[in-house]
C-alpha cells in the first residue's frame, strides 16, 4: 500500500491521465494507486471534469472529449481496452436500475454467464439478496422500492459482475442524510470485504471523510491542488502520488 | 368570447377536423360493404359483397402479397434500424446517416419508387452498368426482378422509405432515455455494445416507437402508390386491387371495392394485433435472455454487415433519384448503353404548361395544408402549456388514427359526404384530406421541440409584464424558428407524397406532383416520368433546405444590422 | 370530456347527411335532348372552364390535347383542363359518386374520353347527357358510310350520347434490325412465341389493347364469330365460343416474357420493354404509332408495324358529355372542334399522334381535304391498303365475361 509504482502492482493505477477537449485541456495530469480494499476519494467542484475521469477510466468517455494517459488494473495496462473487457465496475448518483426488468433481473443482467445453471443463478441472487436483507424483494417492480433499497440493489448488480475495481460516481448525493451515511458504509464495507479498490468522486466531505483511505483534491481548472495519503482528518504535511 | 377560450376550444376543434371525415368515410365504406347503397339499388343488408368478394379468384394472392410485403418490409426497417443505432452507438456515423435521412423522408414514395424501378429492372440501369461487358447481355435478360413474384421490389421500396422515418423517430426517442448511462452501465457490467444496447435500451426506447411501428406496418400493407409501380400486378396486393373495383365501370363492382376496403382494414388490425402478440412474446423472453447474462461479442462484423445495407440503401435511393433526373434530359437512352446516347431539354419544354399547373397545385395545397397544420399544432401545444396538461397516450393514438387506418378503407365513404355537403372537388376538400396526414407529422416534429424550452423564457417574459400572447409571439415563436420551421417542410413534404386523398378529395380535377407521377409510371415514357419524380422529389427538398437556411439567414442580416448600429 | 361530447353530434351529422344525401341520389333523371341552336351553344360556352377526363398515359395524346386546349381558347375563350385518367373508369365512378350523393348538376366531369365498356355503363345507367351529336355541325362530315363504328360502339348503338373523335385498328410494332420474319396469323404467332421465347407479351387486361388482343384471339379463333355481334346468350354459350381461347392462351403463355406470369400494365409501357429491348413486339392501336414513336425517340429508326392477314379489331373512340357537367355547353363546343377538319388533320399527322380521321374526304371543301393530303407519311406506318380488313368489335356483354374468366384463369 505504500509501493509506488510497481508495474505489477495489484489494484488501479493512472498514470498520468489527462482530459482534454478541443485540445484545451480539462483534467489532469493525474496519476494515482489505489490499492485492493483501499478507498481513494477525488475531490473537486462540479465541472471539473471528475465523472468524465471515472468515464475515462470505465471506457465510456464522450467521444468529444479526448483522453490520454494509462490505466492498469492488477498490473495489465486496460486503456485501450473496450468498456466491457475492463471489469470496472461503476455506480452513479442514480440508481439506473432497469425498470423494464424487475429487482432480480437487474441483478441476473450483472451476474456473469458462465454461471450458466439457471438454479445457481437465483441462489446466488438471492444469497445476495439475504446479505443485504432485501430477500423478499426478489420478484418486485424497481420503482417500488425505497431510495436506499434501489441504491443497495444498484450496488449489488455491479458486485455481482465480480469486478476487479470500482468507481463511484457520487452514488450518495441523491440519498437524504441518514440514509447516506448507512448506504456509504454498506457499499464501503462491501468493496473492502472483496478488496476491491475503489475510486470514488464526490464534492460532499463527508463522503471522503467516510471513505477514510487517500484525498486528491482538485480545483475548478482540472489541476490537482492538494492530496493526502490519510483520512481527511488526519491531513499529514506531505503531499503524496499526485506526481510520479 | 375570450381568446383564452378560443385556444381552449382548438384542441377539440383539431381531433374533430381530422377524425371526423375519417370516422365518417369509415361508415361510408362500411355500409355498401354490406349491401346499403341506395345510389345503386342496394336499399337493404346482405353479404353478397363479401360472397363476391371471398369468390374472388385472385383474392389469397394478392392478401400473399401484401402480408409478405408489408410484414417483411416492417421487420426489415425495424430490425435495420435498431441492428444500426445498437452497433454504431455513438459513432459519426450516426450524424451522417441521421443527415441523409431527413431528405430521404422527404422524398415522396412514387419518386423513390419510380428510381428503383428503373434501376432493378431487368433493362434497367444496373444491368446497364455491367452490359454486354460483363455479362453477355446484349440484350436483357428475362428474369423477373420488376415485379418480382414476390413483391420483394415493393418491400426493397418500402424498406428505403421507412428507414428513414423510424430511424428518426428512434433516434428522437433515444433522447428520452438516458441511453448512454444505461450503456456505460451494462458494458462497465462486461457486456458488449450490441448486447448491452438490446438489453438495456431497446426495451426503453421500444415502448417510445411502438406507435410509429405500428404506422410502418399499417401503411406498409396498405400502400397503393408505390404498388402500383414496383410491385406485380395480375392480381395486385390487395389495397391496389381494391382501389381498382372503385374504378371498375362494372358499378355493382363498387359493393366488393366496400367489402375489400374493410378486409383491408381488417387485415391491418389483424398485422397490428399479431405484431402486439409478438412485442408480448419477445419481452417474456427477452427477460429470460436478458437474466441469462450473456455478455454478447464486440459486434464488429455486425457493424460492418449493418453499416454496409444502409449505405446500400441510401445509395440506391440516391442513384434512383439521379437517374430520374437523367432521363429528364434524355432524348434517347438505350439498353444496354450505361449513359444516355443524346441528351435535350425538349422534354422540359414541352412539357412547360403541364409543369407550371401541377407544381403550382402541388405548392398550393402543400402550402395551405403545412400551415393550418401548423397553426393547429401550435395552438394545441400552446393551449396545453398555459393550462399545464399533458398529452395521454389516449390522445396520441388518436392522433396517429389517420396512420394507422388504411387510406383505401376511408377515403371512398369520405368522397360521398364532401360531395353531400358541396365541397368535393375544391381547394377546401383537397387541403383537408391532405391535412389528416400532414397534422399528425407536423405534431410529432415540433412537440418535443416546444416542450424542451426552458419555460423560465416565458416566466421571465410574463414577469416583465407581457401578455401570454406576446410571450407567445415574441418570446416562443421567434426561439423556436428552427424547429417550427423544420415541421413545416415536413408538413409540406407529407402534403406533396399524397396520392389516393388527391385523387379521391381533388375529384381529379387536381393534378399534383405525384399523381402526375404514378398516372404516368403505366405510360412508359421515363423522360416525362423523369421530369415528375425529379420535380416530386426537388420540391419537398427545398422546402427542407429553406428551412434551414431561412434562420441562418435572418441571424446574418441581425448581425449585420448590429454591425451598423 | 368536452371533447367526447363534441364529437358525438358532428358524427350524428355527417352521418345524417351521409343516409339522406344517399337516398335523395337515387332518382335517376331521363336524358333530355340537347336543342339549343348552335350559335346559342357556342355563346352560353364563352368562358367556360371544360374539365376534359382523358386517359393521360400516353404524352403524344397529352400533347395533342393541350394544343386543342390552346385553339379553343383563341376560338371560343374556352378554357380546357386536361384531367388525366389512369383509367377511364376512374371518370365513371366519379360520376357515379356524384350521383350517389344526389348531385345532378355542377358535376366535375364535364367531357370524357370513352368507348366500349365505359360507355355501355353510363348509358345503361343513364349518366350521360344527350343526345347531342345532331347539334354539332361538324357531325355531318362524319363517314357513317364506310366507318360504320362511329354509330355503333362496340355494337352498342350511340344514338348522339357520344361524338365520334377517332379510328383506331389494332396492329403490332416490331424493330426490324431483330426480327426478320413476323407472323400473320394469330396461331402463326403461337408458334413464333414458341421459337422465340419469352420475347412475346401483351398488356395486362383490362388494359384495353390487352383486351383487344384477347378479342382478336377470341375473333380469329372462334367457330362461328358471328355470336360475337350479340349479346352473350347464357353460360354455356360462353364456354362453347371461348374455348379456343382459352386453349390457344394456356398454350401460349408459358412461352411469354416472365413465363407469362406477369404482364405490362399498358400499351406505351410494352412498347418501352420493346425499346428496352426486353421483348420483340408491342401492341398499338395507331397505324402510324410506330413513325411517331421514332420521331419522338421513343422507339429506334428501325421500327416498322405489321398487322394480320385476316385483319385486325378496328374501333371508334368518342368523347361524350356526363348528364351533371357543369360546363355543357363548352364541351359541346370542345367535342364539335374535335370532329372539324383542322382538329383531325392535326390529330392524324404521325409527328403529332398518327390517329386515323373518322370523317368523310368527299364530305370536306378542297382545302380541308389538302390538310389531309399533305400530312407526312412516317417511315413506319403501312399504307391504308395494307392494313387490311378492319374485324368488328363484340358485344360488350363477351368482354366482360372473358376479362372475368381472364382474371380467374391467369391473376391468382
Amino acid at each position: 500500500m505504500t509501493v509506488v509504482s510497481v508495474a505489477k502492482e495489484h489494484g488501479l493505477v493512472l498514470r498520468q491521465v489527462e482530459l482534454a477537449h478541443g485540445g484545451q485541456r480539462l483534467l489532469g495530469p493525474l496519476s494515482l494507486t489505489v490499492a485492493p480494499g483501499e478507498v481513494v476519494t477525488v475531490m473537486g467542484p462540479s465541472g471539473c471534469g471528475k465523472s468524465s475521469l471515472l468515464a475515462f477510466v470505465c471506457g465510456t468517455l464522450d467521444p468529444a472529449l479526448e483522453g490520454s494517459g494509462r490505466i492498469l488494473l492488477n498490473g495489465e495496462d486496460i486503456s485501450r481496452r473496450l468498456p466491457e473487457e475492463r471489469h470496472v465496475g461503476i455506480l452513479f448518483q442514480d440508481d439506473l436500475l432497469f425498470p423494464h426488468l424487475s429487482v432480480a433481473g437487474n441483478l441476473a443482467f450483472g451476474l456473469p454467464p458462465q454461471i450458466r445453471d439457471r438454479r445457481a443463478r437465483r441462489a446466488r441472487i438471492e444469497e445476495a439478496l439475504a446479505e443485504a436483507d432485501m430477500a423478499e424483494f426478489y420478484d418486485r417492480d424497481p420503482a417500488t422500492l425505497s431510495g436506499g433499497q434501489r441504491a443497495r440493489v444498484a450496488l449489488l448488480r455491479t458486485l455481482l459482475s465480480e469486478p476487479c475495481a470500482l468507481l463511484l460516481d457520487e452514488p450518495f448525493a441523491k440519498l437524504d442524510v441518514a440514509l447516506r451515511a448507512r448506504f456509504r458504509s454498506f457499499v464501503f464495507d462491501h468493496a473492502r470485504a472483496q478488496a476491491l479498490p475503489t475510486l470514488l468522486v464526490t464534492h460532499d466531505p463527508q463522503d471522503a471523510l467516510d471513505a477514510g483511505g487517500p484525498v486528491l483534491e482538485i480545483d475548478a481548472a482540472g489541476k490537482v491542488c492538494a492530496g493526502t495519503d490519510r483520512p481527511l482528518e488526519q491531513r499529514g504535511p506531505e503531499p503524496r502520488r499526485t506526481t510520479e | 368570447m375570450t381568446r383564452r377560450d378560443l385556444l381552449a376550444y382548438l384542441p377539440g376543434l383539431t381531433l374533430l377536423l381530422f377524425l371526423a371525415p375519417v370516422a365518417a368515410g369509415l361508415i361510408g365504406t362500411w355500409l355498401p360493404a354490406f349491401g346499403y347503397f341506395p345510389a345503386l339499388e342496394g336499399h337493404g343488408f346482405s353479404l353478397l359483397p363479401w360472397q363476391m368478394l371471398l369468390a374472388h379468384p385472385g383474392l389469397p394472392e394478392s392478401l400473399r402479397l401484401t402480408l409478405l410485403s408489408g410484414f417483411l418490409a416492417t421487420l426489415t426497417s425495424f430490425l435495420l434500424t435498431i441492428v444500426f443505432l445498437a452497433a454504431c452507438h455513438g459513432g459519426r456515423i450516426i450524424l451522417a446517416i441521421r443527415g441523409l435521412m431527413a431528405p430521404l423522408l422527404a422524398v415522396p414514395h412514387a419518386a423513390m419508387a419510380l428510381g428503383l424501378a428503373f434501376l432493378i429492372a431487368p433493362s434497367g440501369w444496373l444491368v446497364r452498368l455491367v452490359s454486354p461487358w460483363a455479362t453477355g447481355w446484349d440484350l436483357p435478360p428475362d428474369v423477373a426482378s420488376l415485379p418480382d413474384p414476390n413483391g420483394l421490389a415493393l418491400t426493397l421500396g418500402l424498406v428505403m422509405k421507412e428507414l428513414p422515418f423510424l430511424l428518426l423517430m428512434t433516434l428522437s426517442a433515444l433522447e428520452h432515455s438516458r441511453a448512454d448511462e444505461r450503456l456505460a452501465i451494462a458494458r462497465s457490467l462486461g457486456y458488449g455494445p450490441v448486447m448491452a444496447w438490446m438489453k438495456t435500451v431497446l426495451p426503453a426506447v421500444y415502448r417510445q416507437i411502438r406507435l410509429p411501428i405500428y404506422a410502418v406496418l399499417a401503411y406498409s400493407l396498405s400502400v397503393v402508390d408505390m404498388a402500383m409501380i414496383l410491385a406485380p400486378l395480375s392480381p395486385p396486393p390487395l389495397a391496389v386491387q381494391v382501389f381498382r373495383w372503385f374504378n371498375d365501370p362494372d358499378l355493382t363492382m363498387r359493393f366488393v371495392a366496400a367489402a375489400g376496403a374493410v378486409l383491408q382494414l381488417l387485415v391491418v388490425v389483424a398485422a397490428i394485433a399479431l405484431w402486439r402478440l409478438g412485442e408480448i412474446l419477445a419481452a417474456r423472453l427477452g427477460r429470460a435472455w436478458i437474466a441469462g447474462g450473456r455478455r454478447g461479442g464486440k459486434g464488429r462484423a455486425l457493424r460492418v454487415l449493418v453499416k454496409a445495407a444502409i449505405q446500400t440503401l441510401v445509395v440506391l435511393a440516391a442513384a434512383g433519384l439521379l437517374a430520374m433526373a437523367l432521363w429528364s434530359v434524355t432524348r434517347r437512352w438505350r439498353y444496354p448503353d450505361a449513359l444516355p446516347s443524346s441528351l435535350s431539354l425538349d422534354i422540359w419544354s414541352r412539357l412547360g404548361n403541364d409543369i407550371v399547373w401541377t407544381t403550382g397545385t402541388t405548392l398550393i395545397s402543400g402550402l395551405a395544408a403545412a400551415f393550418i397544420a401548423l397553426a393547429l399544432v401550435l395552438g394545441c401545444l400552446e393551449n396545453e402549456q398555459r393550462r399545464g396538461l399533458t398529452i395521454s397516450t389516449r390522445a396520441l393514438w388518436l392522433l396517429y388514427a389517420p396512420l394507422l387506418v388504411p387510406q383505401v378503407a376511408f377515403l371512398f365513404g369520405s368522397q360521398v359526404l364532401s360531395i353531400q355537403i358541396g365541397i368535393d372537388a375544391t381547394w377546401i376538400a383537397l387541403v383537408w384530406s391532405h391535412l389528416l396526414f400532414v397534422l399528425p407529422y407536423v405534431f410529432l416534429s415540433l412537440e418535443d421541440s416546444y416542450r424542451a424550452l426552458d419555460e423560465r423564457y416565458s416566466r421571465t417574459a410574463l414577469c416583465l409584464g407581457a401578455s401570454p400572447n406576446r410571450v407567445f409571439w415574441r418570446v416562443k415563436l421567434p426561439m423556436l424558428l428552427r424547429p417550427v420551421l423544420f415541421a413545416t417542410a415536413v408538413g409540406f413534404a407529407v402534403s406533396v407524397t399524397q396520392y389516393l386523398p388527391t385523387l379521391f378529395a381533388g375529384g381529379g380535377r387536381f393534378v399534383t406532383l405525384t399523381t402526375e407521377a404514378v398516372s404516368l409510371s403505366a405510360g412508359g415514357d421515363r423522360r416525362v416520368m423523369g421530369v415528375f419524380a425529379f420535380l416530386q422529389a426537388a420540391l419537398p427538398l427545398a422546402a427542407f433546405a429553406a428551412a434551414l437556411a431561412l434562420p441562418k439567414r435572418l441571424a446574418r442580416s441581425r448581425a449585420l444590422r448590429e454591425q451598423r448600429a | 370530456m368536452r371533447r367526447r361530447i363534441a364529437l358525438l353530434p358532428l358524427l350524428a351529422a355527417c352521418l345524417s347527411t351521409l343516409l339522406t344525401g344517399t337516398l335523395g341520389g337515387a332518382q335517376r333523371e331521363a336524358a333530355a335532348a340537347e336543342t339549343r341552336a348552335w350559335p346559342e351553344i357556342v355563346e352560353a360556352a364563352k368562358g367556360q372552364t371544360v374539365y376534359w377526363n382523358a386517359w393521360g398515359g400516353d404524352e403524344r395524346i397529352n400533347a395533342y390535347i393541350a394544343w386543342v386546349g390552346e385553339r379553343v381558347w383563341d376560338d371560343y375563350g374556352i378554357m380546357v383542363r386536361h384531367v388525366k385518367l389512369a383509367d377511364t373508369a376512374d371518370a365513371v365512378s366519379r360520376v357515379l359518386a356524384e350521383r350517389a350523393a344526389g348531385k345532378t348538376e355542377g358535376g366535375s366531369v364535364d367531357l370524357i374520353w370513352i368507348n366500349g365498356e365505359n360507355f355501355a355503363t353510363m348509358k345503361d345507367n343513364g349518366l350521360l347527357y344527350g343526345p347531342f351529336t345532331e347539334a354539332l355541325p361538324n357531325f355531318a362530315l362524319v363517314d357513317f358510310a364506310d366507318k360504320p363504328t362511329t354509330l355503333v360502339d362496340f355494337t352498342v348503338p350511340t344514338d348522339g350520347l357520344e361524338a365520334p373523335w377517332g379510328m383506331a385498328k389494332l396492329n403490332f410494332i416490331y424493330d426490324s434490325a431483330r426480327v426478320a420474319e413476323t407472323p400473320g396469323s394469330i396461331p402463326a404467332l403461337l408458334d413464333w412465341a414458341k421459337a422465340n421465347p419469352g420475347r412475346f407479351t401483351y398488356p395486362t387486361p383490362p388494359d384495353f389493347l390487352g383486351t383487344t388482343f384477347l378479342k382478336q384471339v377470341l375473333i380469329e379463333l372462334a367457330p362461328d364469330p358471328a355470336f360475337l355481334q350479340q349479346p352473350v346468350a347464357d353460360d354455356a354459350q360462353v364456354e362453347q365460343v371461348a374455348r379456343p381461347l382459352w386453349e390457344y392462351l394456356d398454350a401460349l403463355h408459358p412461352h411469354l416474357w416472365r413465363g407469362g406470369k406477369t404482364f405490362p400494365a399498358s400499351g406505351p409501357a410494352q412498347r418501352q420493354l420493346l425499346d428496352d429491348g426486353e421483348v420483340d413486339f408491342a401492341l398499338s392501336f395507331y397505324p402510324s404509332e410506330a413513325s411517331s414513336a421514332i420521331a419522338n425517340g421513343l422507339l429506334p429508326e428501325t421500327a416498322r408495324t405489321f398487322v394480320l392477314d385476316e385483319g385486325t379489331i378496328g374501333n371508334t373512340h368518342f368523347v361524350a358529355i356526363p348528364f351533371n357537367a357543369s360546363a355543357a355547353a363548352g364541351a359541346l363546343v370542345v367535342a364539335n372542334f374535335l370532329m372539324g377538319p383542322e382538329a383531325q388533320a392535326q390529330k392524324q399527322n404521325p409527328e403529332v399522334w398518327g390517329d386515323d380521321t373518322v370523317l368523310a374526304m368527299a364530305k370536306l371543301a378542297p382545302a380541308d381535304r389538302k390538310r389531309f393530303e399533305d400530312l407526312p407519311i412516317g417511315v413506319a406506318t403501312l399504307a391504308p391498303e395494307a392494313l387490311g380488313p378492319t374485324l368488328l368489335e363484340p358485344h360488350p356483354s363477351w368482354m366482360t365475361r372473358i376479362e372475368a374468366e381472364w382474371q380467374r384463369r391467369y391473376a391468382r
